[in-house]
């Protein structure tokens, strides 16, 4: 038996040995060869890591910015079509809850002299929004508590108006109309240095005004979505919880009033995305490995013919049919696997230029470059089969005498 | 006085050639001993080459019985006949047969290989055998570097370094000048005297009276020629 098996690794050495020298020895045509299952590699590798890199860095923004918050939005009962401002009030004094911002927008039209905007973006805002994003105010001053109580006509500008309206102007302290009310700007912001889910989802506002203000122009008294910022350290499952508790008697436990959206749950879906979409581009990459382990398969065969008198003679020398199968399934496993190691080197390269260009994070996928290498490491047996096998099946008499 | 090396009796061998079944070995007997040096001489499509792959266990005969070295040949699967070949048989071809892609010394060491000698007492033996047939100087050049002789003196090297028990060529001189013909007939007749049995397949009837003794084989038949006269 150790006889045997020694019998077997001498053999096997000298396999290895002889495959790479007929490689090496048909540089061109094993490159050619190697071509198809390199790039099927290359492709998957590149496509994986990317893919990882862009996902990694969506989901670490978004956990940033979705970090400790809740949404939370209301379709209502028919007694009740929102919440309102006690309703408000109550969800802020919860123990898990540090405070909320509504989101009330709408669309007006924006005048100003004899110039007017149409289709601006209004969005009311609280003043705990504007204390838990102090840097959204650029010049002039937030909305505070007095202009929510008052509903008063005050209004924050975003750049495109400023432009618009006040070319060579300072605009705070001067008025405009919203919907063909007279405001007044008390401030200016920009969003660029708080990035919002809100603000992702649905495009920047132009115009920040006090929500009750907001609710007002929209003929409304009622909320119907907010974002609520958990308190410190609170777990979002059981703020969430919570929330749904106090929400539930608010609406007299009525049934699919609203719905309460974790970041975690926003997570957990765009990751489903992306693994779907990882793995539909990982389908059509290895479609190119299948055509690459054609190329080997079709390059055995003319070797399997071309070698027809090696062959017979091994056979003559005393190879037995089986030694002469592994022979050759050696050889296109081996050139395989070296397509598939150069594929997985390629494929990082490019994934290093890809994820610097996309200025997304570069992670080495152990689990893609495993594919890669064991996906060509299949292809190279699967497709070397059928010529090894065909080569093991030649008559010694008839190979000997092709000369 | 010998001991018997391997006895055929009653070997036919039928070929299906298209819807015509040919007969190429005609009810052949041979016994051969230990120690022998015999040349089977016939003209091309005599069948000669058919015995030889019989005798080389290359190819199984239609009917009949062939003991080999004590192994009843037909009876064994393919994997044993190629351990039988790999062991009792050394091949020597016509043109040579060696790999062009590797050096003399390893296409010397093939035969080891399937015999699972490890690398380093290959390539000594190879060595040996390489010295044995006077190429010491040649070991790492490639086939395409040596002349025809060399190239057959490689290979007869090749036969002889697994110690087989019959040494079996096919028309060794074939592909080779007068004068080299002559060294390699010269490489065997020093072989036969060592002791080793020899089975030499030809058409030339000056090459055949090399060995000391002699069958014709015609039209798939075999005849005993006697002892040659040559030596």
């Amino acid at each position: 038996m150790l006889k045997k098996l020694r019998k077997f690794f001498v053999m096997l050495r000298e396999c290895v040995t002889m495959s790479l020298e007929n490689i090496w020895g048909n540089k061109v045509r094993s490159f050619l060869t190697v071509l198809g299952i390199l790039i099927g590699v290359t492709a998957v590798i590149a496509l994986i890591t990317t893919v990882n890199g862009v996902s990694g860095s969506l989901t670490s923004s978004f956990s940033s910015m979705g970090a400790g918050t809740l949404t939370v939005s209301v379709t209502g009962s028919d007694l009740k079509t929102g919440l309102n401002t006690d309703d408000l009030n109550e969800l802020t004094g919860l123990d898990l809850v540090a405070g909320l911002t509504p989101t009330v927008s709408s669309r007006v039209r924006v005048s100003r002299g004899g110039s007017y905007e149409s289709g601006m973006t209004v969005s009311g805002k609280n003043a705990y929004y504007f204390r838990t994003n102090p840097d959204v105010v650029t010049r002039g001053r937030a909305l505070n508590v007095i202009d929510e109580s008052n509903m008063s006509f005050v209004c924050l500008i975003g750049p495109e108006l400023v432009e618009t309206f006040f070319y060579g102007v300072d605009p705070v302290g001067e008025s405009l109309y919203i919907s063909g009310i007279p405001f007044t700007v008390v401030g200016l912001f920009s969003d660029e240095n708080t990035e919002s889910i809100t603000s992702m989802f649905s495009g920047s506002p132009d115009i920040l005004v006090p929500y009750t203000t907001a609710l007002k122009l929209n003929n409304d008294n009622l909320v119907t979505s907010f974002t609520v910022y958990l308190a410190d350290g609170a777990d979002s499952e059981l703020a969430s919880d919570q929330i749904e508790a106090a929400m539930d008697v608010m609406f007299s436990y009525e049934e699919d009033c609203f719905t309460i959206t974790t970041m975690s749950s926003v997570e957990d879906t765009m990751e489903e995305m992306l693994g779907m979409m990882t793995a539909l581009l990982a389908g059509i990459a290895s479609i190119a490995l299948v055509v690459g382990g054609i190329g080997i398969m079709n390059m055995m065969l003319t070797s399997v013919t071309e070698r027809t008198t090696e062959i017979g003679l091994k056979k003559a020398l005393g190879a037995i049919p089986w030694q002469i199968q592994v022979q050759f399934l050696i050889e296109s496993f081996l050139l395989s696997i070296i397509g598939g190691i150069a594929g997985v080197a390629l494929g990082l390269l490019l994934s290093i230029i890809l994820t610097n260009v996309m200025g997304t994070e570069f992670v080495v996928s152990v689990g893609a470059i495993a594919l890669g290498v064991g996906f060509s490491a299949a292809v190279g047996i699967i497709f070397g089969w059928a010529p090894a096998r065909k080569a093991s099946k030649l008559n010694p008499i008839d190979a000997l005498r092709s000369v | 006085m010998s001991e018997v090396f391997f006895n055929m009796e009653g070997i036919n061998k039928f070929y299906q050639m298209g819807d015509e079944r040919m007969h190429i070995l005609k009810d052949i007997h041979l016994r051969m001993d230990k120690g022998e040096y015999l040349s089977v001489l016939g003209p091309s499509g005599s069948g000669k080459s058919t015995l030889m792959n019989i005798i080389g266990c290359l190819d199984t005969p239609t009917s009949g019985s062939y003991v080999l070295n004590g192994n009843l040949i037909e009876d064994m699967t393919e994997a044993e006949l190629a351990q039988i070949r790999n062991r009792e048989i050394g091949f020597i071809f016509q043109n040579s047969q060696l790999l062009p892609r590797l050096n003399a010394l390893r296409n010397v060491e093939m035969p080891l290989i399937y015999a699972g000698i490890p690398p380093k007492e290959r390539r000594r033996r190879a060595m040996e055998m390489l010295e044995r047939v006077g190429l010491s100087d040649r070991m790492y050049h490639f086939p395409n570097q040596l002349s025809g002789g060399q190239q057959q003196r490689v290979a007869i090297a090749r036969a002889l370094v697994g110690n087989p028990n019959l040494l079996l060529a096919d028309e060794p001189t074939g592909a080779l000048d007068q004068k080299t013909g002559r060294q390699v007939m010269q490489l065997f007749q020093e072989l036969s005297d060592e002791g080793r049995t020899i089975i030499m397949i030809t058409h030339d009837m000056h090459i055949a009276s090399y060995a000391r003794r002699v069958v014709h084989i015609i039209d798939g038949e075999l005849t005993e020629g006697g002892e040659a006269s040559h030596a």
